[in-house]
């Protein structure tokens, strides 16, 4: 098995954390794992990317051509990764602010209305979370105790009480996608 | 059982420093390294191991720190990132003057100038031809996992103390911004002062029961007697030439083609060979882990039973001279594929780079 | 009366201190180095800090430092000594760490690193020599060259407008929080001599009950790079070195 993932979007929407949750899970899985942060000098605005891979066997290059799945966050983010999916692979993306959609028909494209579903649950942050849930679902790469168990390692302690909300938004993401 | 960890190889650094029982970090910030000195302040290692940790005011008086530090045979270490490694190229002549041992981790950026935050390979004549003036050599270990980045410390201190002489682990953005799993090394405990004293009888550190002042300095300004250092220090550097040289294979039984990469874009060239393998050609990679000493022997032993060479750097063209020289002989052919200014080529790239240059192994 | 007689102990009134070494030192006769080299020989044997003494030695003529006092040395880079003396006393925190640095090292190229160690208050001494010039270079300008002053790279002397003011450092140290004593002295009368010996010892004890930063400026003569006797350089400082570099305390905490 290998997962090659690549997750885009703006700084500061999570997307180095998401990966980040990721790869954790991966290592509770027993999987081998990368993790390659895009890193600039922004710390908020700007585009930000990450790969990830996931696989059970030992991973050569942390920087990929093509992947298996990609979760994009922003317009720019996909005009850049959207013709890099390899062809039978995932597109994850949010509608939200994308004017032109994507147009691949060799990939499975899965919009997730993750932006709508953080003014539903009345908190921003759980964007993330919410992407990751429906990656989760559509990729079930790695299990989801396994995630779980990442976002308590990735989380510091004082906000080990914010550990339920991340979980609530995790099933959201899941239910977004289910049946799609 | 060993703990399996998940950490950025700038993060694996700062602990494997700890748990080798170094005695001081002296640094200054700068990207893409900054984690190390970050998560050394993090993790407090004054309050368990009595290691000290000092942000300086600048790269020169925290290579000088070191400099100050190892003259009393304390195990010591900096890091920092290309500009900020040509500002510390003072203090790292004066350290292989005066034949200390002490460890420097350069975590590349695209230059020249100020340059780029991007990983990069550029700073490779400076870390392996000298840096700084004189005639000198640094041990250069070339780290391309996580693994290697915190195993490195271990060995770069190790090599440093056997020899006398500073060693730098010389990693890019890549390895030092990328997380992977590592298993750190045990904790040790710091040398105790007499072990310091035993294992370091030239170290300047208070005379205490020693008779004779110790002196640690880089003048001599009798020629005669310059000349007898300059000679030792050769001496050494061939010692670690015979001895030292490390470098890792894959493919080389059948290959037909060789490429030759260091640090992390070894990693991408793999993929692009296993790529190409799976479409039948025969494509080798050595990977030199010691950039200094380099594996000149194995490198000409190699290419001698190819068609063609392809060196792979984030740079110009800078070990391709080193190779070129190990070669020494008219064939094979040796190309070079590197991109600057902190692009990281993909394994695709790569791959077509070596089609344009050996367009009959496509056949 | 035979020589044998007069080279009895009893009526011995001056000898060599023990730490200082039989080399013989290239420093010009009439040097102020001499005496501060033999004050701080003195010190660390009658404060019994032979064995747990790091000496720094600067880049310029003091650079030889470590051929005259018989305690472990380093040598540093030029102006870096307080950098090294910053990490010799952290990690040998039992050990008295001092520099030994003149105008230049410590007040042009070393600036930054002076006043770091000093504002960090490492526990160190730095004993700074300040005699308006670069000597062993040859005589060039010094960050605290005097206005009119002649030197090889200002032989009209030094203008304003050319070479900007003479660098009065010490008083910007005391500022610092962390400096806990910083002086200026002098070496060119007995008394004098006797001043500096008892502000060299309360820095160094300053360092060893780790209190901070002790700074103590001795200014100084350079007759060589000044061309004048000896006699003649000690008076000249003191008519025109002081106005600039008043001597005493600058901050006593």
């Amino acid at each position: 098995m290998k997962e090659e993932i690549v997750i885009a979007g703006f700084g500061g929407q999570g997307v180095l954390s998401m990966g980040k949750i990721l790869a954790y899970a991966g290592l509770m899985d027993n999987l081998e794992v990368s993790w390659m942060p895009s890193y600039g000098p922004e710390q908020r605005g700007g585009t930000a990317n990450v790969t990830v891979i996931l696989s059970d066997s030992r991973i050569s290059s942390p920087v990929l051509d093509s992947y298996d799945t990609a979760v994009i966050l922003n317009q720019q983010s996909l005009d850049k990764f959207e013709s890099r999916v390899k062809p039978g692979g995932t597109l994850i993306y949010d509608p939200y602010g994308i004017h032109h959609a994507p147009t691949r028909t060799d990939i499975k494209v899965v919009p997730v209305e993750a932006m709508e579903a953080t003014f539903e649950m009345k908190n921003a942050k759980t964007y993330n979370m919410i992407l990751l849930g429906a990656l989760l679902s559509v990729r079930p790469v790695v299990s989801f105790d396994a995630v779980i168990r990442g976002l308590r390692k990735t989380l510091p302690e004082r906000h080990h009480h914010l550990l339920p909300l991340n979980e609530e938004a995790l099933r959201k993401g899941m239910s977004l996608v289910e049946g799609k | 059982m060993e703990e399996v960890k998940l950490m950025k190889g700038n993060e694996a650094i700062a602990h494997a420093a700890i748990r080798y029982g170094c005695d001081g970090y002296f640094g200054y910030p700068i990207t893409p390294q900054s984690e190390v000195l970050e998560t050394l302040a993090e993790l407090m290692p004054w309050e368990t191991t009595g290691m000290v940790v000092l942000q300086a005011e600048s790269e020169v008086a925290a290579i000088n720190m070191v400099y100050g530090g190892a003259a009393t045979g304390k195990a010591v270490m900096t890091s920092s990132s290309s500009p900020g490694i040509s500002l510390k190229q003072e203090g790292i002549s004066y350290l292989a003057a005066s034949e200390l041992p002490a460890l420097i981790l350069n975590c590349m950026r695209g230059g020249p100038g100020l340059g780029t935050i991007q990983p990069s390979q550029s700073d490779y004549f400076q870390a392996t031809k000298g840096g700084g003036h004189g005639d000198y050599h640094l041990i250069i270990l070339a780290p391309a996992t996580v693994q290697e980045m915190a195993d490195f410390v271990g060995l770069g201190f190790d090599l440093a103390f056997k020899y006398r002489t500073p060693s730098m682990i010389l990693a890019d953005g890549i390895v030092g911004q990328m997380m992977e799993k590592v298993v750190l090394p045990p904790q040790r405990p710091r040398r105790t002062e007499e072990q310091v004293r035993e294992q370091c009888p030239w170290a300047a550190c208070g005379k205490g029961t020693r008779k004779h002042r110790n002196v640690v300095t880089s003048l001599e300004l009798d020629s005669a007697k310059m000349e007898v250092n300059n000679l030792r220090f050769q001496e050494t550097y061939r010692r670690i030439e015979e001895n030292e040289v490390r470098f890792e294979e894959y493919y080389t039984d059948d290959c037909e083609y060789l490429m030759v990469a260091f640090g992390s874009i070894a990693r991408i060239c793999l993929k692009a060979i296993e790529e190409a393998r799976a479409a039948g050609v025969k494509i080798g990679l050595i990977r030199p882990i010691t950039l200094w000493p380099f594996p000149k022997a194995r490198i000409a032993e190699l290419a001698a039973k190819t068609k063609g060479v392809l060196v792979v750097e984030l740079n110009a063209g800078q070990m391709i001279e080193d190779v070129r020289l190990a070669i020494n002989a008219p064939t094979p052919s040796v190309h070079h594929f590197g991109r600057m200014g902190g692009i990281v080529p993909n394994p695709g790239e790569i791959i077509d780079a070596f089609y344009s240059h050996y367009p009959e192994a496509k056949a | 009366m035979d020589f044998n007689d007069i080279i009895r102990p009893e009526n011995k009134v001056y000898s060599r201190p023990r730490l200082l070494t039989d080399n013989i030192t290239h420093y010009c006769p009439g040097c102020s180095h001499g005496v501060v080299h033999r004050i701080i020989a003195e010190l660390l044997d009658e404060m019994g800090l032979e064995d747990r003494t790091i000496g720094i030695a600067p880049v310029g003529c003091a650079v030889f430092a470590y051929n005259y006092i018989d305690v472990d040395w380093i040598e540093a880079a030029h102006g870096r000594a307080p950098a090294l003396a910053t990490a010799a006393s952290r990690l040998n925190p039992e050990c008295l760490v001092f520099t030994y640095q003149g105008d230049g090292d410590l007040a042009a190229i070393g600036t930054a690193e002076t006043i770091h160690a000093c504002n960090r208050g490492e526990n160190i001494v730095i004993i700074f020599i300040n005699n308006a010039i670069y000597g062993m270079t040859g005589g060039q300008m010094a960050p605290t060259t005097l206005l009119g002053m002649k030197t090889a790279t200002t032989p009209y002397g030094r203008r304003v407008d050319l070479n900007g003011h003479p660098l009065a450092i010490s008083p910007l140290l005391a500022q610092l929080d962390g400096t806990c004593y910083v002086t200026r002295q002098s070496v060119h009368t007995p008394g004098a001599v006797r001043k500096a010996k008892a502000a060299i010892k309360k820095a160094f004890n300053n360092a060893l009950e780790k209190r901070g930063t002790s700074v103590v400026e001795i200014v100084s003569t350079c007759n060589s790079g000044w061309k004048m006797t000896p006699a003649d350089s000690n008076k000249w400082m003191a008519e025109h070195m002081f106005e600039k570099y008043p001597l005493g305390d600058l901050k006593n905490v």
